[in-house]
């Protein structure tokens, strides 16, 4: 009897534990974007230009160096903040200042920014400045159809010229 | 339901912590087998694990899932019951904030684990990932671009996953093991009946309810419509609804209160234990019997370690020194507290004699009257055959509820002395009946 007692206690207990892991180990269904959205991505790492240009040693500098650190070129570690803008549809949607990492400030930057749209077509520019001074010295513009639930991801590389859309 | 004892239907709760480790055996066996079939590879990975036939593969896989599931379910209430227990604080402060780190090892190992099938909700998950370690300016920049499509997804990232995946867990367990480190005697074997009840449930669950995978990760699609398991990969969805920053907060701020609790709900402790050299003999009895590893020998001498100490009285009534038959004034204990000690409680006994009966109660157990004991475990048997020679005609003994002992082993260690399988043993010229969480002692 007892041991009968036992089972149907146990059953009790399990047949709801079941019943909860069951069911919110899938449901309820979950969305990251409306079901009228699509999403873009801006994301990179990028190591921006120094913030000061390298500097040639004079003779007398030289000397007064070591003769194992006698380089040529005195070149500041510290790189430029970089200064990431997206306009969508003529509208800005994301200007922002990345500083570079590290503590001496000589490392990448690295930049993310999620930005869901209106599924559709859109104009999008990307431009980035990575040197110090004003303007921007890379831009990149495409008009693009975006479904529902699309993903698009704008990257940068140096070596590829500057933004690449990917979708 | 009303027929079953309350002990019985909530026997589950008393077993917290070792169905936890049954969860992990449960998922570690199933596991190998998976990881035997699975396919380490950004190309075979989502179709290896399409490939497990569904009578065996399919219910270790579903088996897997909802053992990590149910495994979080387990960790909520163990964290939860012992809260409400105040079993946090002063002695148990170690064995509470070890557990802490446990919480953030289930989780990565868990949310790792959905990475490998590679499907729309390992997407979801590792951007969800990337995205807050890159909130948070971790030093995770190479594997979030891969999640975030910036760089090309290679196997030995694959390789990665699955070293964490075991990684993870190995360094979960080994992080189990030092969570009872400080426990005498730690319950890390469920019951049976309850093991087998669970892996039962769970077996019955894969087969009724078999876990798919999504559609294949799609770089070039947000993953919709996702079938969510909400247990652990809920601060997802909460990142989302919040923000990274906040999320790492709340975390944060969470570990950080739970570590701190024993200390910000500090209580005064009672005296600890303490040795009395001229009476100790070194038997060990006191370290063996001790239920938070608070008695060490040093040489041929008991020390007690005054930090882990419960002042629960168990090391006294191990301690062959504590037999009220001395001949001497002051009865002294080779260990003993120094606010309940033996010789006051022959004296309460020695006051109580001659009676019709005499009743020793554990003061948590429920009821009153009768002499007071930190725990049942503190009753030398002797003193239960003193009384019997020495005026009462029957001696009781009450205990907390079964499975409830308040310090863990107390009922366990006097069932054993009484049955004459422990020292410092129940001599066999008295009899003893049990009735629940009552023992009736008379002499043959």
């Amino acid at each position: 009897m007892k041991r009968a007692l036992q089972i149907a206690a146990q059953l009790a207990l399990y047949v709801p534990l079941m019943a909860l892991i069951g069911y919110f180990s899938t449901e309820p269904r979950f969305s990251t974007l409306a079901p009228d959205e699509a999403l873009v991505r801006l994301s990179f790492i990028h190591a921006a230009e120094r913030k000061e240009p390298c500097r040639q040693r004079s003779p007398e500098e030289l000397a007064k160096l070591a003769p194992n650190m006698r380089a040529a070129l005195d070149c500041p570690r510290e790189r430029a903040v970089l200064l990431v803008e997206l306009e969508v549809d003529g509208q800005v949607a994301l200007r922002r200042e990345v500083p570079p990492s590290g503590v001496q400030r000589d490392g990448n930057a690295t930049v993310y920014h999620r930005l869901p749209l209106p599924a559709g077509r859109h104009r999008i520019v990307a431009r980035l400045r990575d040197r110090p001074g004003e303007g921007f010295n890379y831009e990149r513009e495409a008009t693009l159809e975006l479904a529902p639930g699309a993903a698009l991801l704008i990257d940068f590389s140096k070596g590829k010229g500057g933004f690449v859309f990917r979708s | 339901m009303g027929t079953v004892p309350i002990y019985l239907v909530l026997a589950p709760w008393r077993h917290l912590g070792a169905l936890g480790f049954a969860l992990f055996w449960m998922l570690a066996a199933s596991g190998i087998y998976l990881y035997i079939r699975f396919d380490t590879s950004i190309a075979g990975a989502y179709d290896s694990i399409g490939a497990l036939e569904w009578w065996f593969g399919g219910v270790l896989r579903s088996l897997h899932r909802y053992a990590a599931d149910a495994f979080v379910v387990v960790l909520a209430l163990h964290i939860l019951r012992e809260l409400a227990a105040g079993r946090f604080r002063g002695f148990r402060a170690f064995t509470w904030i070890s557990g802490v780190p446990l919480v953030w090892l289930l989780y990565a190992s868990g949310i790792v684990g959905y990475w490998l099938v590679w499907d729309a909700r390992a997407q979801f998950s590792a951007q969800a990932t990337a995205e807050w370690m890159l909130a948070a300016g971790i030093g995770a920049e190479p594997m979030a671009r891969n999640f975030l499509g910036g760089e090309s997804i290679t196997d030995r990232l694959f390789s990665l996953f699955v070293f964490l995946h075991i990684g993870l867990p190995l360094a979960l367990l080994a992080g189990m093991w030092v969570h009872v480190q400080r426990l005498g005697r730690p319950a890390t074997v469920a019951p049976r009946a309850l093991a087998f009840g669970l892996l039962g449930m769970l077996l019955a669950l894969a087969l009724l309810h078999p876990v798919a995978s999504g559609a294949r990760w799609d770089p070039a699609a947000v993953p919709q419509g996702l079938q969510m398991d909400w247990f652990l990969l809920f601060v997802h969805p909460l990142m989302y609804a919040t923000s990274p920053a906040l999320l790492w907060w709340a975390v944060g701020g969470v570990t950080l209160a739970l570590a701190a609790l024993p200390y910000l709900a500090a209580r005064p402790r009672a005296p600890v234990a303490q040795v009395d050299p001229a009476n100790c003999n070194g038997c060990g009895r006191c370290v063996a019997d001790c239920p938070y590893e608070a008695v060490t020998l040093v040489g041929k001498r008991a020390l007690v370690v005054e930090a882990r100490c419960a002042a629960c009285g168990i090391c006294a009534g191990a301690c062959p020194s504590a037999t009220p038959f001395r001949s001497v004034a002051e009865l002294a204990s080779g260990i003993d507290l120094p606010d309940l000690t033996v010789h006051a409680l022959r004296e309460r006994m020695q006051q109580a004699l001659p009676a019709d009966e005499v009743v020793f109660r554990c003061e948590h157990a429920r009821g009153s009257g009768g002499i007071a004991l930190r725990c049942l475990a503190m009753l030398p048997p002797s003193f239960v055959e003193y009384a019997l020679r020495n005026g009462a005609r029957r001696v009781k003994a009450i205990g907390c509820r079964e499975g409830e002992c308040a310090w863990r082993t107390g009922l366990e260690l006097s069932a054993e002395r009484f049955a004459g399988a422990r020292e410092p043993h129940l001599r066999p010229t008295v009899t003893y009946a049990r009735h629940g969480d009552a023992y009736e002692f008379a002499l043959r």
